[in-house]
C-alpha cells in the first residue's frame, strides 16, 4: 500500500466527516436548544438537493442554485417550525418522532409528485468538474476539496456565531434554562423558529453539495440521517463540539475501515473469505465504535450541560 | 322452431363455455419497489406490465400494486396480505434479490405462481427452483457474464471488480469470473445503498487494472460513475446495463458517455414487437422505456399468452402455457430453460447521446443463446 493512496485516503475521510457535521450541528443544535428529535432533518437534506438541482438546471449555475437551496431549506424549515414543530415542545419524544417521521413520508411524496421518481441531473460547477494535483503529486477530485474547505469554514463560522454573538449567547442560555430565558425578555418562540431555519439551511446546504457527487432522488436523506444520529450519539446530544469531533471521527473510521479491513484480515485468512467478512465487518465498524463509546461514556464523548 | 331453439341454445351454451375458457379472471398481486431510492425500477416494470395489459384489451386481469419500499420485511407481508386476503393466482413484480428471496420461496410453496420481472438469484435458479416460479428476464448472473466474456475479447487482461454486498451482487461477480480470462486485480463488497466511493475509488487508481467491472444498480451506479468521473481515473468502466438504464443515464450525464455495457434488451433491437413497444411506451408515459419496462411488460405478455390457451383453474396446463412462452417478446427470440429461466441472446451496448438525451446503442452480440450455470442443479 502506497503512500499517496493513504493520504487519500485521509482526505476522503475526512470529507465525509465534514459532510456529516453539516446534518449532524443542526440536528444537535436543535436538540440542545429545544429537546427536539426531527426525523425529519433528512428530508430538509433531500429538499435542498432537488431545489439546486432544479434551479441550476433552470439558470445553468451551479451557484446560483446551491444558494437559492440555502434559502429554500431555511425558509421550509421556519414554515414547518411555526406549522408543526411549535406543537410538538412540550409532548415527550415518542409523539415528536412520531409526528416529525410523518413529516418524512410528507416531504417524500411531495417531492416525488412535484419532481417525479427518477433521479435528477446535478452535476458539480466545471472550474470545479475535474481532479486537482496537491503538494506531493497526489491527484484529488477538486470538488471534494471544495467541501472540505466549506465545510472547515462553516464549522468555524458556526462556533463563533454560538460563542461571540448575542444570538449564539442566547441559544446557549436557552439550552441551559429556557424558562429563565423567557422570563429575562427574550422572544423564546422566534429564537426557536431562528435555530430551527438554521439546522434546516445547514442540512440543505450539505444536500446541494453532495447532491452534486451522489444522486439526487428521493430518499437521499435517509441514509446521511442515520449517519448524523450515530454521530451526535457518540459526540454527546446537544453538543456542537462533540458533533464535530465525532464526525470526524466517524468519517476517518468508515473510510479507512473499508479500505484497511480487507487487507488486515488476507494477513490471516483466505483472500476471498477476507474481502466477504471484512467488507461486512466495515459496514458494522461505526456502529461497533458508537456502542464501544457508550460503555465508557455513557453520555457521549462531550456531554452537553456536563 | 324447436330445431332452431336447440342449436340456439347449443350455441348459447357453448359460446359460454368458450369464454369461460378462454377468460377467466385472473388476480394478479404485484409487490414493487415504488418509493424510496430505487423506486424508479419499480415504477418501469409496473408501467411496462400495465402498458402491455392495456394494449391486449384483456379485461380479465385484475391487477394489485404494492409498494415494497425495497424493505423486505414489508415485502412478506404485502405478499402473505395478497395471498390470504387478497387470494391472488399469480405474483410478480419484485425488483431486488434480497426482497425475492424472502417472498418467492414461501410464495410458490403455497401454490401461487410467481412470474419475475426482474430479480434473478441463483438459489431459485438452481436446487431451489420450482415448477411454480418464472423468470421472465435473467438469471442473476446473465449480463455479468457476457460482460466477462466481452472483457475477454476487448483485450482486457486484470480487472478490478465491485458490487453490493447482497445476494444479487454476490451473483455479479461471481458470473464475471466465470467468464473472464484475466487477472482479478481487487475485488470488492460494498454497503448496498452506499452512496459514497471516494475509498474504492482510490483503491482502483492504486491498483493499476486495466478496467473496472462494477455492478451497481440504480443511485448507487449514480453516484459512483459522478465521482469516477470526478476523481479523473481513466480505466475503463464495465458493467451490466442496470447502471447505465435509461432511467438514470440522465442523472449520470457525460461521466457516462462511451461506457459499455451489457442487456437481454436495447431500445434498438430490431424487431416490430419492439419498435412498437419502445413507440407505444412513449406515447404513453411521455418517456423513453428503461430495460425494466421491457422485462414488465413480456413479463404481462407471457402472462397473456398463457390466459389464452388455458384456464388458470387448470393448472398444469397454465403453468404448461407458461413454460411454452408463446408470445412475441420485445427482446427478439426467448424460450424458457429446463430451470424455467431464459435462454436468450445478450447484447453489448454502448452509451452515446442522441440530441439531448443520453441512451445505449447495440454495437455487438456478447452471448448468444445463453442460459445460466444452474440449470443442472435444477430437479423439476
Amino acid at each position: 500500500m502506497s503512500t499517496a493512496l493513504f493520504l487519500e485516503q485521509l482526505l476522503n475521510g475526512l470529507q465525509l466527516g465534514v459532510t456529516l457535521f453539516l446534518m449532524a450541528a443542526g440536528l444537535t443544535l436543535i436538540f440542545g436548544v429545544m429537546g427536539l428529535i426531527n426525523l425529519a432533518h433528512g428530508s430538509l437534506f433531500m429538499v435542498g438537493g432537488f431545489v439546486c438541482a432544479a434551479v441550476a438546471a433552470a439558470t445553468g449555475s451551479f451557484w446560483i442554485g446551491l444558494a437559492a437551496s440555502l434559502v429554500a431549506a431555511a425558509a421550509l424549515g421556519a414554515i414547518v417550525e411555526i406549522v408543526v414543530i411549535r406543537r410538538l415542545y412540550d409532548r415527550d419524544h415518542l409523539d415528536q418522532v412520531l409526528a416529525t417521521f410523518a413529516l418524512v413520508l410528507m416531504f417524500s411524496e411531495g417531492v416525488r409528485f412535484l419532481f417525479g421518481s427518477f433521479p435528477l441531473y446535478l452535476d458539480p460547477p466545471a472550474i470545479l468538474a475535474g481532479p486537482v494535483t496537491l503538494p506531493g503529486g497526489l491527484p484529488y477530485p477538486a470538488y471534494r476539496l471544495a467541501i472540505i474547505v466549506a465545510g472547515v469554514l462553516i464549522a468555524i463560522g458556526l462556533g463563533l456565531l454560538i460563542s461571540r454573538t448575542r444570538l449564539g449567547m442566547q441559544i446557549r442560555a436557552g439550552e441551559a434554562d429556557r424558562e429563565m430565558i423567557a422570563a429575562l425578555g427574550v422572544d423564546i418562540r422566534f429564537l426557536y423558529t431562528v435555530v430551527f431555519a438554521l439546522g434546516a439551511a445547514l442540512a440543505g446546504f450539505a444536500g446541494a453539495m453532495i447532491g452534486a457527487l451522489q444522486s439526487v432522488q428521493v430518499g437521499m436523506g435517509e441514509p446521511v440521517l442515520i449517519l448524523a444520529f450515530v454521530v451526535i450519539v457518540i459526540g454527546g446530544i446537544g453538543s456542537i463540539r462533540g458533533a464535530l469531533v465525532a464526525s470526524l471521527i466517524v468519517g476517518l473510521v468508515d473510510t479507512m475501515g473499508r479500505f484497511l479491513l480487507p487487507t488486515l484480515l488476507s494477513g490471516v485468512m483466505e483472500a476471498s473469505a477476507a474481502r466477504g467478512i471484512g467488507s461486512a465487518i466495515a459496514s458494522m465498524l461505526i456502529y461497533l465504535l458508537m456502542a464501544v463509546v457508550l460503555v465508557f461514556k455513557p453520555k457521549g464523548l462531550f456531554p452537553a450541560n456536563a | 322452431m324447436k330445431k332452431a331453439i336447440i342449436a340456439f341454445a347449443a350455441a348459447t351454451a357453448l359460446a359460454t363455455g368458450v369464454t369461460q375458457a378462454f377468460a377467466e379472471p385472473v388476480k394478479v398481486g404485484m409487490i414493487t419497489t415504488l418509493s424510496g431510492g430505487g423506486a424508479s425500477l419499480g415504477i418501469d416494470v409496473r408501467d411496462g406490465f400495465e402498458l402491455a395489459i392495456k394494449q391486449s384489451g384483456n379485461t380479465d386481469i385484475e391487477l394489485i400494486v404494492e409498494d415494497d419500499a425495497r424493505k423486505p420485511d414489508l415485502a412478506v407481508q404485502l405478499s402473505d396480505k395478497l395471498i390470504q386476503s387478497d387470494k391472488v393466482d399469480i405474483m410478480t413484480g419484485i425488483i431486488w434479490s434480497n426482497l425475492a428471496m424472502a417472498v418467492i420461496p414461501g410464495a410458490v410453496a403455497q401454490g401461487k405462481i410467481y412470474l419475475s420481472p426482474n430479480a434473478g438469484p441463483s438459489a431459485l435458479a438452481g436446487a431451489g427452483c420450482n415448477e411454480n416460479y418464472f423468470n421472465v428476464a435473467w438469471q442473476n448472473d446473465n449480463l455479468h457474464e457476457a460482460m466477462g466474456a466481452y472483457a475477454n475479447t476487448a483485450g482486457f487482461k486484470k480487472s478490478f471488480i465491485l458490487a453490493p454486498n447482497y445476494p444479487a451482487g454476490q451473483d455479479a461477480l461471481t458470473g464475471f469470473k466465470r467468464f473472464f480470462k484475466g487477472e482479478i486485480a481487487n475485488e470488492i463488497y460494498t454497503k448496498l445503498g452506499q452512496t459514497d466511493y471516494a475509498a474504492e475509488i482510490a483503491e482502483i487508481r492504486a491498483s493499476g487494472a486495466d478496467s473496472v467491472f462494477f455492478f451497481l444498480p440504480g443511485g448507487m451506479g449514480i453516484a459512483f460513475m459522478k465521482q469516477y468521473a470526478g476523481a479523473g481515473v481513466d480505466v475503463p468502466l464495465l458493467g451490466p446495463a442496470f447502471s447505465f438504464d435509461q432511467g438514470i443515464l440522465q442523472a449520470v450525464g457525460d461521466a457516462a458517455l462511451g461506457v459499455k455495457n451489457t442487456s437481454q434488451w436495447s431500445k434498438d433491437i430490431d424487431n416490430e414487437t419492439n419498435k412498437a413497444f419502445v413507440e407505444s411506451f412513449q406515447a404513453e408515459y411521455g418517456r423513453l422505456p428503461s430495460l425494466y419496462a421491457s422485462q414488465g411488460f413480456d413479463t404481462a405478455n407471457l402472462l397473456l399468452s398463457a390466459m389464452g390457451s388455458a384456464p388458470i383453474s387448470d393448472k398444469p396446463a397454465f403453468l404448461a402455457a407458461l413454460k411454452a412462452a408463446d408470445f412475441k417478446s420485445t427482446r427478439g427470440d426467448f424460450k424458457f430453460g429446463p430451470n424455467n429461466h431464459p435462454i436468450q441472446d445478450i447484447y453489448v451496448r454502448e452509451v452515446i447521446k442522441e440530441g439531448d438525451v443520453y441512451t445505449n446503442k447495440l454495437v455487438g452480440v456478447a452471448l448468444e443463446d445463453h442460459s445460466d450455470a444452474y440449470a443442472a442443479d435444477c430437479k423439476m
